[in-house]
């Protein structure tokens, strides 16, 4: 019924705005500023992911440095503030700072801003066939709100977190010692951080399920939606779901440290693991907010290059929901060692291992999609590949790990690094590579220069393999996560692992040559520059598409 | 390294036993002028220890007796390998035979069959070898295969890894306690049976400028680098040793991988975890949650040896055998350690501060007194 109604609704402007040229822009400040338009918006999240992108990959630069040798070589030096007065107890407190503001910045900052403010936003109403977003002006205010969240972020990093300036409590923000454990104001701007970075996200996931819900074409039936779509639909709702959890966490920690509750702290008759389970039924879904826009991209990727439908369409777009249904229900294998009993652990354990279906059912279809196609290897396609294989290496040690008599040993150690940077780092990072080259035709209106975007690919691969495939092996010998230092024992892998940074390193700097070359002298690129395989509407549109398309709203048979 | 271990120890046990529980008044051999304090705290340390110190200043030790049994490269401390630490104890060699025979070897064989597919599909499935696709996107069957195939497999694996969980929470009763604190940034030890208490400090280099001049550096004896501490916990050979932990001011978490062994150490909360080693020798862990600036640098070194060793150790350290307590001594560890002597009637590794005899929560009167 409803639906019906924004038709009519969406018609009748439809008719009003025939008068005016759909490519009618207007001017810096209001179209940057004041932007209602979902493609700009769109490449402004794009743009602070990247800005955030090379904040936090610098700071796990300085974190590689570090730990190249043992002993305390970089951090004596490195930090701009207080440095060559500080105390040994100040210069490994600012490691505790670096670990912390690297975790935020990837996760909130970087991936889910490309993900779903960048990617989202500018493909959601283009494969849907619609206008825009439903709330274009609640899209701006999320957008908005990120900026000054990044800002309480990096600002928190030159206020006294209590050892020394910034907040050193890692991403998770353990109570007690982001309590009690960290005076000074650091903790506080973090966590007003995250509060604005999740209201942000909140009101993009209300934004992205209404839009889905109501405003698709005629005819794009929730059956027909492009995989891309369906992935950012499930993501909505976790985010929906799962942040409010994260904010009421957040907020009982502002009010232990400000105002004298004492949820998490014993002695007031708290409880410190409550404040874990908290995080983290925000925190588990969290990383499949991360992941699960990737799948959608990585299917249309596939099935582009493969020239063939996407195979197992129904089966791909349900493993999608059932990921994030069970997603909910397993947060506690996060916390195996904190004293949970043997029933609790035999639960998480054999509901976590549960997920492993159907995130086998999504890679075993997209080599079925592969499979009697006709296959060619731009770098979107490269990335795609790539990420398949490298996730299912990081979805066979999450296998390991979801044992929770065997995450006794891995649990707090590099493993577990390893493996999280395998699923995050090789696998929503490459599929947001994998992502960029494959829509960057269509958002700039030029092709990409093939041969320094697959040198782009072929670094980062040996790159990142040889940066976190050592930490495998880091973690097995014993080796606990975030120390600046270590015994001697370590030193060969974590020698090996930057060097890996380095080969990073140099591949995402060829990216931003190929970025700034074919910004200003690339190829123009068509409307549908891969061919037959494209099929999704945003290929039916110009590149880059008017600045209003489907005046007429196109009709999905 | 059995033999030497005895004598040493017993000669210098009644002199330079440190301030025990049971010689309160005992003099510290090195003189309070001896140390130096360093810089002033840092703006909201935690008040005890200062944050600044690796020992507390109200306390000053006389440095710690050398060790007398040395670590074995390879076996209880990182080598630098591409696998498992070596397993001493019955869970750890379970566990690790369930990772290295069955789930490494999964991981092995899934990888490799995703990677031969991926590479049998860019090979034959190329525009050059096959430039027409087919329009083929459903399969029911296959469909199904690859939902159920992975269902069986982690059926088969859930089987071994419910054994697991299972006998790590059926321990035998216990032989030893030794209840665990963690605090910023060391350990203390506490055999409530034994009436022994003391804290474990990591041993810095004898070039670091932050060692205090009655901390003994570290020797090779002692352990690697940022692993090797003043004082190690001593453990019977053979014997079910219970391990009481909890904090007193932010998460630590007590790990000793040699034994399969972590257990988040809670403030307010008292967990139990446990271990049998049927091998003497020394093992080492670190702390494995983290807990502000000096996570890195509160390791855990554990000594195995011969119970007569283990009796003669508790002797020296001024402690009694376990049931003949003595008067004083029972003064002395009454409270919550005192609670713990007998075996817990909860299930091990599950005692909250519910279900944990009452005082569960040692720490509430630390920090009532803050």
């Amino acid at each position: 019924m409803s639906t019906t109604a924004d038709a009519l609704h969406l018609k009748s402007h439809e008719a009003h705005d025939s008068h005016h040229d759909a490519d009618h822009k207007p001017g810096f400040f209001v179209r940057w500023f004041m932007s209602t338009n979902h493609k700009d918006i769109g490449t402004l999240y794009l743009i602070f992911s990247i800005i955030a992108g090379v904040i936090g990959g610098s700071i796990s630069g300085i974190m590689r440095w570090e730990l190249m040798e043992p002993g305390i070589q970089v951090l004596n030096h490195a930090w701009p503030i207080g440095a060559g007065t500080a105390n040994f107890d100040e210069w490994t407190h600012h490691w505790n700072v670096l670990i912390t503001a690297h975790g935020l910045i990837m996760v909130f900052f970087t991936v889910m801003p490309a993900m779903m403010g960048g990617f989202g936003n500018w493909f959601v109403p283009l494969m849907i066939g619609a206008p825009d977003m439903a709330f274009p002006r609640m899209n701006n205010i999320s957008f908005w709100l990120l900026v000054p969240s990044f800002l309480l972020l990096l600002g928190s990093t030159f206020v006294s977190g209590g050892t020394g300036l910034g907040a050193g409590t890692g991403w998770t923000l353990y109570a007690p010692l982001s309590t009690s454990g960290s005076a000074g104001p650091a903790v506080d701007m973090v966590i007003f951080s995250l509060h604005l970075a999740g209201a942000s996200s909140i009101l993009g996931a209300v934004n992205f399920i209404t839009t889905i819900f109501n405003m698709r074409a005629p005819g794009m039936t929730l059956h027909k939606m492009p995989l891309f779509v369906w992935s950012v639909l499930v993501t909505a709702f976790l985010l929906l779901l799962s942040l409010p959890v994260l904010a009421g966490a957040i907020t009982m920690l502002l009010t232990d440290r400000n105002f004298s509750t004492a949820f998490f702290d014993a002695s007031g008759g708290g409880n410190v693991v409550l404040y874990q389970h908290l995080f983290w039924f925000f925190g588990h879904p969290e990383v499949y907010i991360m992941i699960l826009p990737g799948f959608g991209m990585i299917s249309q990727i596939v099935a582009t290059f493969s020239r063939k439908p996407v195979f197992g369409y129904l089966g791909m777009a349900y493993a999608m929901v059932s990921i994030g249904v069970i997603g909910f229900v397993v947060w506690a294998h996060h916390m195996f060692i904190t004293g949970m009993s043997v029933d609790e652990k035999m639960y998480f354990t054999a509901a976590t291992m549960i997920i492993a279906v159907p995130t086998g059912v999504k890679v075993f279809s997209w080599i079925a999609t592969m499979w009697g196609g006709s296959l060619t290897f731009e770098t979107p396609m490269l990335f795609a590949i790539g990420f398949i294989f490298l996730f299912t290496v990081g979805g066979v040690t999450g296998v390991v790990l979801a044992n929770g008599g065997v995450d006794t040993y891995m649990t707090d150690t590099y493993y577990v690094v390893a493996h999280f940077h395998y699923v995050l780092s090789l696998g929503a990072i490459f599929s947001i590579f994998a992502g960029f080259y494959y829509w960057f035709p269509k958002m700039s209106g030029r092709m990409y220069n093939e041969l320094l975007g697959k040198l782009h690919f072929l670094l980062m691969f040996v790159g990142v393999n040889i940066v976190f495939f050592p930490m495998h092996f880091l973690g097995l010998d014993g080796m606990p996560r975030r120390i600046p230092d270590y015994t001697p024992a370590f030193a060969h892998w974590n020698y090996v692992s930057t060097v890996g940074y380095m080969i990073t390193v140099a591949g995402v700097g060829i990216f931003f040559v190929n970025l700034l070359i074919s910004l200003t002298a690339g190829r123009k690129a068509e409307g549908n520059p891969w061919g037959e395989g494209a099929t999704t509407l945003e290929w039916t549109l110009s590149s880059p598409p008017p600045f209003h398309q489907y005046s007429t709203l196109p009709r999905i048979d | 390294m059995a033999a030497a271990w005895l004598t040493p120890a017993a000669a210098q046990a009644p002199a330079s036993a440190p301030a025990a529980t049971a010689s309160p008044t005992a003099q510290p051999t090195a003189a309070p002028g001896d140390y130096t304090r360093p810089e002033a705290l840092p703006v909201g340390s935690q008040p005890t220890p200062p944050g600044g110190f690796a020992q507390n200043p109200n306390q000053p030790e006389p440095g710690t007796p050398p060790p007398t049994m040395a670590p074995t490269p390879g076996i209880g401390e990182p080598d630098g390998r591409m696998s498992l630490q070596d397993q001493v104890s019955p869970i750890g060699q379970e566990a690790a035979s369930f990772h290295d025979n069955v789930l490494l070897f999964l991981c092995a064989i899934i990888s490799v069959i995703v990677l031969a597919l991926l590479l049998w599909v860019i090979v034959r499935y190329r525009k050059g070898a096959n430039p027409t696709p087919s329009r083929n996107s459903h399969n029911t069957v296959i469909e199904v295969i690859w939902t159920l195939v992975p269902v069986l497999i982690l059926v088969a694996i859930a089987i071994p890894s419910i054994r697991l969980l299972r006998h790590q929470y059926t321990p035998p009763p216990a032989d030893v306690t030794v209840k665990v604190t963690g605090h910023q940034w060391y350990w203390s030890y506490e055999y409530p049976d034994n009436g022994v208490t003391f804290d474990s400090y990591m041993l810095k280099e004898a070039n670091d400028p932050t060692r205090q001049k009655n901390q003994r550096a570290r020797t090779d004896a002692d352990g690697p680098p940022l692993l090797a501490v003043d004082e190690r916990i001593v453990i019977p050979q053979g014997k079910v040793v219970k391990f009481v932990i909890t904090a007193d001011d932010v998460i630590h978490s007590f790990a000793v991988p040699a034994f399969w062994v972590k257990q988040d150490a809670n403030p307010g909360q008292v967990h139990e975890t446990w271990a049998k080693v049927d091998r003497p020798g020394v093992y080492f862990g670190q702390c494995s949650e983290l807990c502000g600036a000096r996570h890195g640098f509160m390791p855990i070194a554990v000594e195995v040896v011969p119970q007569a060793q283990f009796d003669a150790w508790v002797a020296s350290k001024g402690g009694h055998l376990k049931g003949a307590q003595p008067a004083a001594a029972a003064a002395a560890t009454a409270g919550p350690a005192g609670e713990m002597t007998t075996p817990a009637p909860t299930v091990p590794g599950t005692a909250t501060a519910n279900t944990t005899p009452a005082p569960a929560n040692p720490n509430v009167a630390n920090r009532a007194t803050k």
